[in-house]
């Protein structure tokens, strides 16, 4: 089983086991998979901004539970990139590239996932992100500025494309890398 | 403006007052013996003494209470002007009111109060300092760099005094500079103090600047290790600078003893932490006298590591570390927050008398002045910290996993300011050294250079150099938000997978002190929790049951007109002074990653809770819109809604009073509740819950800012409740995220758009 981890995400055995440990160890009654009040127990993602956002990124779409397998796919999001990776020109993105993390940062934001950020979804997020000081006002002239920039195609959404562009000169492989799972 | 004049109405008072009580302490204590003598004259005519002065008999307390007055005086004139405790560190604010004072002073030839002697700074003034240091260390992040922080601390500080001794020794072989005498032993003894590092005025610069997690953990290590080599260290020169000759046995004796100074002083400690964590278990029904036990333990520890001759730092400080963690879960809250405040009360305390006095005994000493020594030691010092540094964190870097490039290393060496320590040891040096004077001058440069100088230059230096990493010119509003959030994004996960627990003899011990060690220590019946998380969990509980999949409504409708002002707002250009008032907001109001090394450790403030709070209440809040949102479609409950907690708490009051109260069992068993139903704080629990569900029910219709500021109030009343959790450096109830989680995954799309009309529609009046 590991061996197809480790194919499939490039993540080391060891970290497979200290991934298995946490896994059993959020998982309260045994059951074989989580379920979101597990994720809930985590105290620390209270008091994240968008931590029910996280935490939904593990679900996929209509799913209540999350078993080992997509737990570990969806951390492998966060291996920090090899460098010295050879490029197979017909093999798969691998999980921790560029365009995946962008993606997954994508989906946070695109909650119904219609493949756009609607200016109604970039304003829940940019609401959770901002102190309670922040006027509605404010908020919706961030918003509005934010789609500006971004919005290529005049839809007045930003689209995948139109996210990854304006990212181009962020380094996502350190921002989006945890390097405990180097 | 009339915070200004507050502020110079306080000083003028300030100086006033001390002005009159020292000048007329001159009056006063030759009045007292005409005082005396009227007495006698009067017995002997046998009248009544009406009036007397008696000033002998209160002399040394009242001094000591006026300068402590004096001092904190100073501290609210600082805190007056928010901008200035930005620029300028608060060490150099205090030493410059001392200065002030020493000045006043020097004018009516008073001499300072001799109250700072050997005895009265190691056994009073110096406990609460240590004390704060190591109770309010961030453990996690501590242990794990642990190795990193001792290496530095110890064998930096080692280095630090061997080579300025072993240099300025060279120097005064010169004969240029007239020192010829000073021997080797008495510039060891010099050296050893200087290098006391104390960057505790850097620390929250750093902390301000958001650096990097390592490098603050490494500065605050080193600042409390430090301290404790250079007192063995002192020790030890002291009694070797005593001897007329020393020998290489006496070095190889030294070095032993200060290893078992070291780990000798370390075992006392973690003792006495651990009987104080078991003392604590018996307390329940004494809890006011709680804090007491927590205080007492400690400087027990501190007496009995002196008495033999161990380090009493390194006890104080290790007992503390292993003591929080357990007594902060056995006492009641009121008696934690007690010791937090009183600790970080006696350390500013400390610190303040201690700078306020380096700045008057600056003033008024003779000084002993020698340019070339003054000027070598400054340069030394300087020179070989960087080296230190530099040639250390090589050593290190390659069995860390996270390296420190270059601008660590230099803040690091910036920021190794010289503090209160350095002056204590210097001014408690015996009469035997015969350059003490000297040795007092030069320490008390170095300390007023490297505060005033490196103190003000490093805010701007550190930003200078972390404006080089990115280059912001070239970053949107687009990039600045979504970087933060990929951030806040990572830390989410890292604290899902737990990342600490990856060492196997952490592990290993975790899984010890689970079983065994809490077993013992932890007192059983202790629940603790908070008032905002059980009534989220109640909540949430009403949530699970109530939730179906709601009927398809009038979703779509409130989208259209946003899709039509957007379409029309979408034309408004934005001026370049838009933007720059766009980037001034984020950056200042979009909460900042949560780090784990929180503001626990500035010396001068308590940590600062209000941003978690206020995510958890808006959680809250929205959640129970939600909540509400959904509940509109069933009439029927719309009327229990707003107190339900009360009649779901009631049910919950009436299982039974001493049991773990698992919540839908599938919760962490970290709520527990506090059933004791004759304790206050039941009955608070119940007045403020229906309070607070009053409170945000009514905010719906009440004008917003009332409502909100209302449930703010509450929550900043019993924010001290929820302040402690065993362990991590932040103390947060557990989130029903799953309420927010069941909406969101809710197939039908409806679902979200109902919540997010709600949304909408909520948000502006609570704003």
């Amino acid at each position: 089983q590991t061996y197809l981890f480790q194919y499939t995400f490039a993540v080391t055995p060891a970290h497979i086991k200290r991934l298995y440990k946490r896994f059993q160890a959020l998982d309260k009654g045994n059951k074989g998979y989580l379920s979101p009040q597990d994720f809930g127990s985590v105290k620390e993602l209270a008091t994240n901004p968008i931590g029910d956002r996280i935490i939904g990124a593990f679900f996929s779409q209509g799913q209540e539970t999350v078993d080992f397998h997509s737990f570990v796919r969806i951390l492998a999001h966060f291996r920090p990139l090899d460098k010295n990776r050879a490029k197979r020109p017909d093999s798969p993105e691998p999980i921790n590239s560029r365009i995946s993390k962008l993606r997954f940062a994508f989906q946070l934001y695109d909650q119904d996932n219609d493949g756009k950020i609607s200016r109604d979804e970039l304003l829940q997020v940019l609401r959770t992100m901002l102190e309670m000081q922040v006027t509605e006002e404010q908020l919706e002239s961030i918003a509005d500025r934010t789609i500006q920039e971004a919005d290529l195609d005049g839809d007045n959404a930003i689209s995948f494309d139109e996210f990854r562009k304006s990212l181009e000169k962020v380094n996502i492989e350190h921002k989006m890398s945890s390097r405990f799972l180097h | 403006m009339q915070m200004g004049k507050l502020f110079k109405r306080n000083c003028y008072a300030v100086f006033l007052i001390f002005l009159v009580v020292h000048a007329s302490w001159g009056y006063v204590s030759n009045g007292n013996q005409s005082g005396t003598e009227d007495e006698t004259e009067s017995e002997q005519e046998q009248n009544l003494p009406v009036f007397t002065l008696n000033y002998s008999r209160i002399q040394m307390p009242l001094e000591i209470t006026l300068w402590i007055l004096l001092a904190s005086f100073a501290k609210i004139g600082f805190n007056v002007y928010e901008r200035i405790t930005i620029w300028i560190p608060e060490t150099c604010l205090l030493i410059g009111v001392g200065l002030i004072v020493g000045a006043i002073m020097h004018s009516v030839q008073e001499r300072p109060p001799a109250v700072l002697t050997s005895r009265v700074f190691f056994l009073y003034i110096l406990p609460p300092l240590v004390l704060d240091s190591g109770y309010f260390m961030p453990i996690r992040p501590f242990i794990e760099n642990i190795g990193t922080v001792l290496w530095v601390a110890v064998v930096g500080t080692l280095w630090n005094s061997i080579g300025v001794g072993l240099s300025l020794y060279a120097v005064c072989c010169i004969d240029f500079f007239g020192v010829r005498d000073i021997s080797v032993q008495e510039n060891l003894l010099f050296a050893s103090i200087i290098s006391a590092v104390d960057p505790v005025a850097v620390l929250s610069i750093f902390e301000d600047l958001s650096v990097n997690e390592q490098l603050y953990i490494v500065a605050l290590g080193e600042c409390l290790f430090s301290d404790a080599v250079t007192v063995v260290l002192y020790d030890m020169f002291t009694f070797l600078a005593g001897m007329p000759k020393v020998e290489s046995r006496d070095v190889f004796l030294g070095m032993t003893r200060f290893l078992v100074v070291g780990v000798g002083g370390l075992l006392l400690g973690v003792l006495f932490g651990f009987v104080a964590a078991f003392t604590t278990r018996f307390t329940s029904k004494v809890s006011e006298i709680e804090p007491l036990f927590a205080f007492m333990y400690s400087y027990l520890a501190y007496l009995v590591a002196d008495m033999l001759s161990t380090s009493s730092i390194m006890a104080i400080v290790t007992c503390a570390l292993t003591m929080k963690y357990y007594v902060e879960e056995n006492v009641a809250q009121n008696s934690c927050t007690t010791i937090r405040h009183v600790i970080k009360m006696l350390a500013t305390l400390s610190e303040t008398v201690i700078f306020l006095f380096l700045g008057v005994v600056t003033v008024t000493t003779e000084h002993q002045w020698n340019w070339g020594y003054m000027l070598f030691t400054l340069l030394f010092a300087f020179v070989w910290r960087a080296l230190g540094v530099v040639v250390l964190m090589h050593v290190i870097n390659p069995f860390r996993t996270i390296g420190f490039n270059y601008k660590d290393q230099f803040s690091l060496t910036y920021g190794g300011l010289r503090g209160a320590i350095s002056f204590a040891l210097v001014f408690l040096l015996p009469q035997t050294i015969v350059w003490r004077r000297l040795f007092l001058t030069a320490t008390v440069t170095i300390i007023i250079f490297t505060v005033f100088i490196q103190g003000i230059s490093i805010r701007p230096l550190i930003q200078f150099i972390n404006v080089r990493k990115t280059n912001w010119k070239l970053e949107s509003i687009n990039v600045e938000i979504h970087v933060r959030a990929m951030e806040h994004t990572v830390v989410g996960i890292e604290d899902i997978c737990a990342q600490w627990s990856h060492h196997y003899w952490k592990d290993k011990l975790q899984k010890f002190n689970d079983r065994f060690i809490r077993w013992i220590l932890i007192r059983d019946n202790q629940p603790e929790s908070s008032i905002v998380s059980l009534y989220k969990k109640l909540e949430l509980q009403n949530v699970m049951d109530i939730l179906e999949p709601p009927a398809v409504g009038d979703s779509l409708s409130p989208e259209t007109p946003n899709q039509e002002e957007s379409a029309s707002k979408l034309k408004k250009k934005f001026l370049a002074s838009d933007l720059r008032n766009m980037h001034n907001l984020l950056s200042k109001n979009m909460y900042k990653i949560r780090q784990r090394t929180v503001s626990y450790t500035s010396k001068h403030a308590l940590p600062d809770e209000t941003r978690t709070r206020e995510i958890l209440m808006r959680r809250h809040a929205s959640l129970h819109r939600s909540l509400r949102g959904v509940g509109e479609q069933h009439k029927n409950l719309a009327t229990t809604q707003r107190y339900f907690s009360l009649p779901a708490q009631r049910r919950w009051e009436h299982t039974s009073a001493s049991k773990r109260y698992p919540i839908s069992g599938n919760f962490g068993a970290e709520v527990e509740l506090d059933h004791s139903l004759a304790s206050p704080r039941s009955r608070l629990l119940r007045r403020s819950t229906s309070l607070g569900a009053r409170n945000l029910g009514a905010c719906r219709d009440m004008a917003a800012n009332a409502g909100i500021a209302a449930v703010k109030d509450h929550r900043g009343r019993h924010g001290a409740r929820r302040t402690s959790r065993p362990g991590s450096s932040q103390s947060r109830p557990p989130y029903p995220c799953p309420a927010r989680q069941h909406h969101l995954q809710d197939p039908v799309n409806n679902s979200n758009n109902r919540m997010e009309a709600s949304d909408n529609g909520m948000w502006s009046p609570l704003l």
